[in-house]
């Protein structure tokens, strides 16, 4: 073989595998932003924040404590948040706690959606600054969480809801319960 | 008339360094301020992953910030703080993960790289001295060579 041929080889070879690389970076475990899930198992942080329809009340994890309860990380500026809104008003016709965590909004906004797509959060906790979501790992919107019995975060799910991933990760938390 | 535009323009500049680095941050001591400011090296930031938290200024990167000096200020040293966010965003988050089976070859790689870097260099050398020594001539032969030479340059005189 003829020795010249070497480096084209070898420059194929790597083309194929960036090539390769890239077509596969919008999925599973190539995907750059899609952070291995952490801080599962963990107990969940706890917060106090004020209450988005009245402000003067706090809202905290602690009151849920003893139930298999949903937190939901969302925000008006998220699009995701507002095409997962259906499945969640879905969630809670089925009983479902979801404590809503709205992060970096404007409390008149996050009211205006609740009252335009109709309200699905059992509470919504008011956080514009950020007081809670680095506690909870948090680094986008939608971000859902499930909580146990015992205050232990179970799953994770980052990104829109929908019902073949409940089936799969949250469903069987609720299955003993009801 | 240069005098004020040069002032205008430091005027931007820093103008600019302050926008840079919006929130100001106090703290009690120096090494306090100075464990703040190496973690802020060290954290990458989730939404714009090719920065660090200092340089970058994403939302996201400000409240990763704010946690970090929060924590700072109570008291907590660097490798707590740093503890305190891979546990929640991963090894990724920091820019010096540690070491362990799965960031292994992260830390091994370059050095087996430079081995055989050392290694195949050390090897084109040998293949190039070898070569050098075949096409020398032998002492005979060069006399020969002489002789030739010396002969034609007789016969065209």
């Amino acid at each position: 073989m003829n020795k010249a041929l070497i480096p084209l080889i070898l420059f194929m070879a790597l083309a194929g595998l960036f090539l390769l690389m890239l077509s596969r970076m919008n999925d599973g475990e190539y995907n750059p932003r899609d952070v291995p899930t952490e801080f599962i198992g963990r107990a969940a942080p706890d917060f106090s924040l004020p209450a988005l329809h009245q402000p003067e009340r706090q809202v905290s994890p602690s009151q849920y404590q003893g139930k298999v309860w949903l937190l939901n990380v969302w925000g008006t500026w998220c699009a995701e948040c507002w095409r997962e809104h259906d499945f969640l008003l879905e969630l809670a016709g089925k009983n479902i706690p979801i404590l809503g965590l709205n992060w970096r909004d404007e409390a008149v906004d996050a009211k205006n959606m609740l009252v335009r797509l109709g309200d699905p959060f059992d509470q919504v906790a008011f956080d514009p600054n950020s007081q809670a979501v680095i506690d909870w790992g948090v680094y986008g919107a939608p971000e859902t969480f499930l909580i146990d019995t015992k205050g232990i975060i179970r799953e994770k799910h980052k990104g829109a809801l929908n019902p073949t991933i409940w089936r799969e990760k949250f469903q069987p938390y609720f299955e003993g319960e009801s | 008339m240069k005098f004020i535009g040069i002032m205008g323009f430091l005027w931007l500049i820093v103008g600019l360094a302050q926008a840079s680095n919006a929130e100001v941050y106090t703290f009690d001591n120096p090494t306090d301020e100075q464990t703040y400011q190496s973690l802020t090296e060290e954290l990458r930031c989730l939404v714009c992953q090719n920065q660090n938290i200092a340089d970058s200024n994403a939302e996201l990167a400000q409240d990763m910030r704010r946690k970090t000096y929060e924590l700072v200020k109570q008291g907590k040293n660097k490798q707590e703080v740093a503890d305190f966010m891979a546990e929640r965003y991963g090894d990724f988050v920091l820019y010096k993960p540690p070491f362990k089976p799965e960031t292994a070859i992260l830390w091994i790689a370059p050095f087996v790289m430079l081995i055989a870097a050392v290694w195949l260099l050390l090897r084109a050398i040998r293949a190039r001295r070898n070569a050098d020594e075949t096409a020398r001539l032998s002492e005979r032969q060069l006399q020969e060579a002489t002789d030739l030479l010396s002969s034609t340059k007789h016969k065209s005189s």
